[in-house]
């Protein structure tokens, strides 16, 4: 009786004479080898060329600066709490009078830390982020030699004036719809959770 | 020109043209494996990698040189340098292209037309597996001996049926000489026509003798990290890996001289090349032998290795009779034809 339908028979047959010249095994063989030589190499030279990032690619991470240069992010702190890895840090500061090109809003982030070992780049914090500041971009974090240089500060993050960094592909319309839909939990910010008290249990 | 002077060149040229083709040999081997593989090979060294083997020699001279506290110091550096001397040796026979004429005399385009030339070859190739066996025995690991050892019986064994596949060629060409082997194959077709047999086993034994795929036991990587040459580093183990093309390149020129019609080609005569002929006929002797590495080449990356009993089995049981076999129906074929006059 069979247990399982995974049972082989188990056959003792002789090489045939055929098998036996080993030849025409060999000579197939060998066509199929001979087959390869006409085909197509996937190689991509990677220095050279480069493949093409999937649009959905999370790399390293940029703070996003306003249309007018001044710096979105206003150290609310809700990346921190999204990101299951616990790689962001940051410590936010006032914003002085005459700074108002810097930062966009009166609290700004004056220590913004991520640590790229423990990232593991979910795209948490972009999805937690209410003033759309923090984004992942396809552009891929370097090795270095310390543990040190891998915790990157705001001089590796925040976008230059310059030399602005295209996040059209996490920014999307649809995303940016989706973000506003209250219905999600996760779409709810401090100023939509109404206090409970005087609505009566 | 003096023939002696005449001698010294061709000397240094087989030598020189020897070494380029089996450096050479390594990039077309890796590049070779790479086309087989969908994949690119060694690019980075040149256009298309071309001077990967100057990269790879000097990363060999580089390296450490270093030889084991237990081994014999003597033997240890001797195996790799026997190995490359006998690998070169078997160069010496090889008629390379019809004769020279240079003011009026000519010069054959061999170094040496001894009249035993054959077993001259069958001689340095069976000494060439102490270079192998010293190395493997001098560096005094396990490893190394078992890849000695299976260097040694594998030699053995497939020397015998190469030899016996030889003597069908003998019986049918009447002459030892490699010279003459080939010069016979102007007129007519080319032996392997009348020596399939003797082809399929002396290409076969070849494969065995070079310890190339699919018999590649001495050195199996996986098993025996490399086998004799496992304790090897730096020049030396370059030496033995070098060597091992030039027993390829030679092997390939062997087989074109003794079965492929050497450097004959059709209708040479009918072209009217004049004096421009032997050069032509080196071309062409280079063609065959680059045909015959390609085809080494094609089966490594496409055969497994032998098991140990398979290549026994093989080389005692089939080749052997295989081999006498032939002798017995070259023997017939030469009788009924009435060619053994």
């Amino acid at each position: 009786m069979a247990l399982t339908n995974r049972s082989k028979t188990v056959s003792v047959r002789q090489m045939t004479l055929a098998e036996k010249l080993y030849l025409p095994a060999i000579i197939k063989g060998l066509s199929i080898t001979f087959s390869h030589i006409f085909k197509k190499t996937p190689t991509v030279k990677y220095p050279e060329e480069q493949r093409e990032f999937a649009p959905v690619y999370r790399g390293m991470h940029v703070l996003k600066r306003d249309e007018a240069g001044a710096e979105r992010c206003t150290a609310c702190g809700l990346c921190a709490v999204a990101c299951p890895a616990e790689a962001i840090t940051m410590e936010s500061a006032e914003r002085k009078k005459g700074e108002e090109h810097l930062y966009r809003e009166e609290k700004y982030a004056k220590i913004y830390e991520i640590n790229m070992l423990r990232c593991i780049f979910c795209g948490l914090c972009e999805e937690a982020c209410p003033k759309e500041a923090i984004f992942l971009t396809d552009r891929i974090v370097p090795s270095s030699f310390t543990r040190g240089e891998e915790v990157y500060g705001k001089d590796k993050l925040v976008e230059p004036i310059d030399a602005r960094v295209d996040v059209s592909k996490r920014q999307r319309p649809e995303v940016l719809e989706f973000k506003k839909d209250k219905r999600h939990k996760h779409n709810l910010t401090y100023l939509d959770k109404q206090p409970t008290i005087g609505k009566g249990h | 020109m003096d023939p002696v002077l005449f001698k010294v060149i061709l000397c240094l040229a087989v030598f020189a043209i020897t070494l380029g083709i089996a450096a050479y040999s390594t990039w077309g081997e890796r590049k070779v494996a790479a086309i087989l593989q969908d994949r690119i090979g060694p690019d980075r060294a040149g256009k298309f990698g071309i001077l990967q083997p100057l990269a790879d020699g000097l990363k060999m001279f580089m390296k450490e040189e270093f030889i084991p506290a237990q081994a014999n110091k003597w033997l240890f550096i001797l195996g790799p340098s026997f190995f490359m001397f006998t690998a070169f040796m078997t160069g010496v026979v090889i008629p390379w292209g019809g004769s020279v004429t240079i003011n009026g005399e000519s010069y054959p385009l061999q170094i040496a037309d001894i009249n035993v030339g054959l077993l001259y070859l069958l001689a340095v190739v069976s000494v060439g597996v102490y270079g192998i066996m010293i190395g493997g025995w001098a560096s005094n690991n396990k490893y190394s001996l078992m890849g000695a050892l299976r260097a040694s019986s594998q030699m053995i064994s497939y020397e015998i049926s190469m030899g016996l596949a030889l003597i069908g060629l003998v019986m049918w060409t009447g002459t030892l000489s490699l010279g003459e082997i080939a010069a016979q194959q102007d007129a007519g077709y080319a032996n392997v026509v009348y020596q399939p047999l003797g082809f399929l086993i002396f290409i076969i034994c070849a494969f065995a003798e070079t310890n190339r795929a699919p018999f590649d036991l001495p050195e199996s990587e996986a098993e025996l990290i490399g086998g004799f040459h496992t304790e090897y580093s730096s020049m030396k183990l370059g030496l033995y890996l070098f060597a091992e093309y030039i027993n390829m390149f030679i092997s390939s020129a062997v087989l074109a001289t003794l079965y492929f019609g050497g450097y004959n080609f059709p209708f040479q005569h009918a072209l009217g090349l004049g004096d421009w002929l032997p050069i032509v006929q080196v071309i062409v002797m280079f063609l065959k032998v680059f045909g015959f590495i390609l085809f080494f080449m094609w089966v490594r990356w496409t055969l497994p290795r032998f098991r140990y009993d398979q290549l026994m089995n093989l080389g005692w049981k089939v080749m052997l009779p295989l081999a006498l076999a032939n002798i017995f129906i070259t023997g017939l074929v030469m009788y009924f034809t009435g060619k053994l006059g």
